[in-house]
């Protein structure tokens, strides 16, 4: 037994045997991860994961319609658009909202519809209160008479379109798109705002970005080439934005900032200008806080890619005949650009998603995709809405991270 | 005490290439890392500069690459002041100990970045490249990165890179530390051979005595910012001007004593245990001084004739077997450390610890210093 084992050991195992017990092996020291790593994943997906894609659900979402108007929705199978539905489909209508008389989902139903066409949660609220109890001759006549509304076929169009368990309405909304009687088209000029708002937030984040490479990069340079104390020194300074509230930073914005504030006063003071800089409530304010946020966030990545660049690279350039111009453009530059992909990466993402500091310190035109996702969350309580423009912020940066990557490479974009 | 040692012939009335004059370095203002240096170094030659970790070596060699300033003193290069030129602009080629290949090119873009920098054309480059590649035997490298080549592999890349741009001039601060030491003596045969073939003026540092000896044409002997003794490796060897050169290069045997009688060539010194030995003097000594004997254990003689000017009998310490040769440790004179080295094979060398022998060797093989701290 002993000595045939060891046969084995010397001459079978190396083929087969041998990667079985390595991928034993392995799955051993797997499963070890996965023991360890199991608190931070269940946490992550039961307050994360989850949440957010149960959030992402609600973009397509279309619970109400279908609940409250079983009977419509099904009368409405056989109605073509363009005409005034028939008899069936009026006494449908009527049996559903005579259903919600006196119950909260007649205004639940209200919101949801209005939000496809504006005044249809009127006409849901007259009607139901309305309704007589009795039987009617006919449903079509007494609901005319109810509101006249009901002879327009947008309505019926709305209630038609959006009959199904699941609906585009959101994310084409998102779009400023809609479902009109020719099929999907563009919303009229005043209602299209979110277009717009996807421009604007890349332009801001774009912005942001270049502001923030523009003043870390010499920042960094310099505190990964000072000595140790100072270099410390400098790294406290560019974490104090880590260490002060929202609302210490922007009181001091304002202070700074605001027309008779300290910025405008020294200007004038100097002469530099005449009149008094607007620098709050417009597009300058908003870039100048969020470049005060975020530059730690540029700076610490490029920084620590920097301090990994051994001096004696650029000593061996110099030695090979390059000017310090042509070192830093042919070797610093290039060896710094993980650093750089991997600060504006992060930059990048985290301005797409600010809300605060601009809903603060910007106008009205300068709020960005997360302060209208707050808005239809908090305000217009609009979830699906909501949950739409998160669908495309994540999308946008899921994009942007792709051809990044592809760009300069996924494993440069990691933060050391 | 600058020890200005015979230059190699040929070149002996050549202008030299390199010329420190004077030169001091302090980094602190207070220290002097290089103090008072002089040092001619002559066209074509292979200069090392040898010395225990801290002497300076490094300084002296980046204030001639042009990366730290002297303090004080100029250099010149070819007879023009160097002195605050900025590196990039001096033409010399730098080898670093740790190769500082450009981590985001390939090999062939690493040999061809001085060529690039210098616009020389993309054919003449990559025929330059090629020919590099091949002289250091990489010929199949130049695609890789410097992080996929070995050791070795990378020092060779990190020299083309300093050859390929045809300086006259080629400064090694301790090329071959990291590598292990059977590709250290083939690395230092193919550097000596391409040193041959090129016929450019090398500065060598290391702190390693046996890869200075078998390598340059002169050595330097750093010691605690000053050049102890500048020679050729065997006068170096044979006639060392001070205790610390003795010390440094070679194996050596110490002995300390008191000098008890001068004469014309000789000094008698007696050691802690009155045994009284016979050397030469290589500082003025007087009777009365502190002072140490060093001897190479190679000129001790297991059948000391009577010739020799000491003979004595010492027990055997220690026995230790070095595959060549046998290494007796012995006690003489108070020392415990005395070392003597018997080729094998050698029936002596089965010497029992305790065992007493006769050695014995010439008082022109023994050379007596004064103590430092007397
Ligand atoms: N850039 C520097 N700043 C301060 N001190 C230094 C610097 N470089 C070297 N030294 C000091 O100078 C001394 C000699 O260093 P170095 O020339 O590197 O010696 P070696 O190369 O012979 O080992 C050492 O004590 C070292 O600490
Ligand atoms: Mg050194």
């Amino acid at each position: 037994m002993q000595a045939s084992l060891e046969m084995m050991g010397e001459t079978e195992i190396p083929k087969m045997g041998l990667r079985t017990l390595v991928r034993r092996a392995e799955r051993r020291h797997f499963m070890t991860m996965l023991a360890l790593m199991a608190p931070s994943v269940i946490f992550v997906a039961l307050l994360f994961v989850i949440p957010i894609l149960l959030f992402l659900f609600r973009s397509v979402d279309n619970a109400e319609i279908p609940t409250l108007l079983p009977k419509t929705a099904v009368a409405l199978d056989t109605w073509r658009d363009g005409e005034i539905p028939g008899e069936p489909v009026f006494a449908a209508l009527a049996s559903d909202l005579h259903a919600l008389k006196g119950s909260p989902d007649a205004a639940l139903l209200g919101r949801r519809l209005n939000f496809a066409v504006p005044g249809y949660r009127r006409l849901i609220t007259r009607t139901v209160t309305s309704l007589p109890g009795t039987q009617m001759a006919s449903a079509k006549e007494t609901l005319a008479a109810i509101d006249k509304s009901w002879l327009d076929p947008v309505y019926w169009r709305t209630l038609k379109s959006q009959s199904g368990r699941i609906t585009d309405f959101y994310l084409l909304s998102a779009l400023d798109l809609q479902r009109g009687a020719g099929g999907i088209e563009k919303v009229s000029g005043e209602q299209a705002i979110f277009m717009s708002l996807y421009g604007r937030t890349l332009y801001t984040a774009f912005g942001v970005t270049a502001l923030c490479l523009l003043i870390g990069y010499p920042v960094a340079a310099v505190m990964a080439a000072a000595r140790p104390a100072v270099a410390n020194w400098l790294l406290s300074l560019v974490l104090i934005p880590f260490w002060t509230s929202l609302l210490v930073r922007t009181t001091a914005w304002v202070v700074l900032l605001q027309t008779e504030g300290l910025v405008n006063k020294v200007l004038l003071q100097l002469g530099v200008i005449s009149e008094p800089l607007k620098l709050m409530f417009n597009t300058a304010g908003v870039f100048i806080a969020m470049v005060h946020v975020l530059l730690p966030y540029m700076i610490l990545p490029v920084y620590s890619v920097m301090k990994g660049i051994s001096p004696v690279h650029l000593r061996a350039a110099a030695s090979l005949g390059a000017n310090p111009a042509t070192v830093f453009r042919t070797v610093y530059l290039p060896l710094t650009i993980p650093g750089v992909a991997a600060g504006c990466t992060l930059v990048f993402v985290l301005s797409l998603g600010f809300y605060v500091t601009p809903a603060l310190v910007g106008g009205p035109g300068d709020q960005m995709i997360g302060y209208f996702i707050a808005y239809f969350t908090n305000s217009a309580v609009n979830w699906g809405l909501a949950s739409a423009l998160g669908v495309f912020l994540l999308l946008l940066i899921g994009v942007i991270y792709l051809a990044l990557g592809k760009l300069v490479g996924f494993d440069k974009l990691k933060v050391r | 005490m600058n020890a200005i040692a015979p230059l190699p012939s040929e070149a002996g009335t050549a202008w030299p290439i390199v010329r420190f004059a004077g030169v001091r370095k302090s980094y602190d203002g207070e220290n002097l890392i290089v103090k008072d240096l002089d040092l001619d170094i002559v066209r074509g030659e292979f200069l090392t500069l040898l010395g225990p970790s801290g002497s300076g070596k490094t300084t002296t060699l980046m204030m001639l690459a042009g990366f730290e300033i002297p303090t004080e003193g100029t250099i010149l290069l070819g007879g023009r002041n160097i002195t605050n030129l900025p590196p990039h602009r001096r033409g010399i080629g730098v080898v670093f100990q740790n190769y500082a290949l450009f981590p985001h090119m390939t090999i062939g873009q690493n040999i061809a970045y001085p060529l690039r920098i210098r616009g020389v054309t993309a054919t003449e480059t990559e025929r330059r490249v090629e020919e590099a590649l091949t002289m250091v035997k990489l010929g199949a490298f130049a695609e890789r990165r410097p992080a996929q080549l070995s050791g070795g592999q990378q020092q060779r890349a990190a020299l083309a890179r300093a050859l390929v741009f045809r300086p006259e001039l080629v400064l090694l601060d301790e090329p071959l530390g990291a590598l292990d030491k059977q590709l250290r003596e083939q690395m230092q045969y193919e550097l000596k051979q391409l040193h041959e073939e090129l016929k450019v003026t090398m500065v060598y540092v290391t702190h390693d005595q046996t890869e200075a000896l078998t390598m340059s044409d002169r050595i330097a002997v750093f010691n605690d910012g000053r050049i102890q003794q500048l020679a050729t490796p065997a006068d170096l060897y044979e006639n060392p001007l001070n205790a610390f050169v003795a010390e440094f290069v070679g194996e050596n045997n110490r002995l300390v004593g008191d000098v008890v009688d001068t004469g014309l060539s000789a000094v008698s010194i007696r050691l802690a245990d009155g045994t009284v030995v016979r050397g030469k003097a290589v500082d003025e000594l007087r009777k009365g001084d502190r002072a140490v004997l060093s001897l190479r254990p190679e000129r001790v003689s297991l059948d000391p004739t009577d010739s020799f000017a000491n003979v004595l009998s010492a027990p055997v310490e220690k026995v230790i077997y070095l595959g060549d040769a046998t290494r007796l440790i012995l006690r003489v004179g108070g020392s415990e450390e005395f070392s003597v080295k018997i080729p094998n094979p050698d029936d002596r060398a089965t010497m029992m610890r305790g065992d007493a022998i006769r050695i014995g060797w010439r008082d022109t093989d023994c050379r007596a210093f004064r103590l430092a701290n007397s």
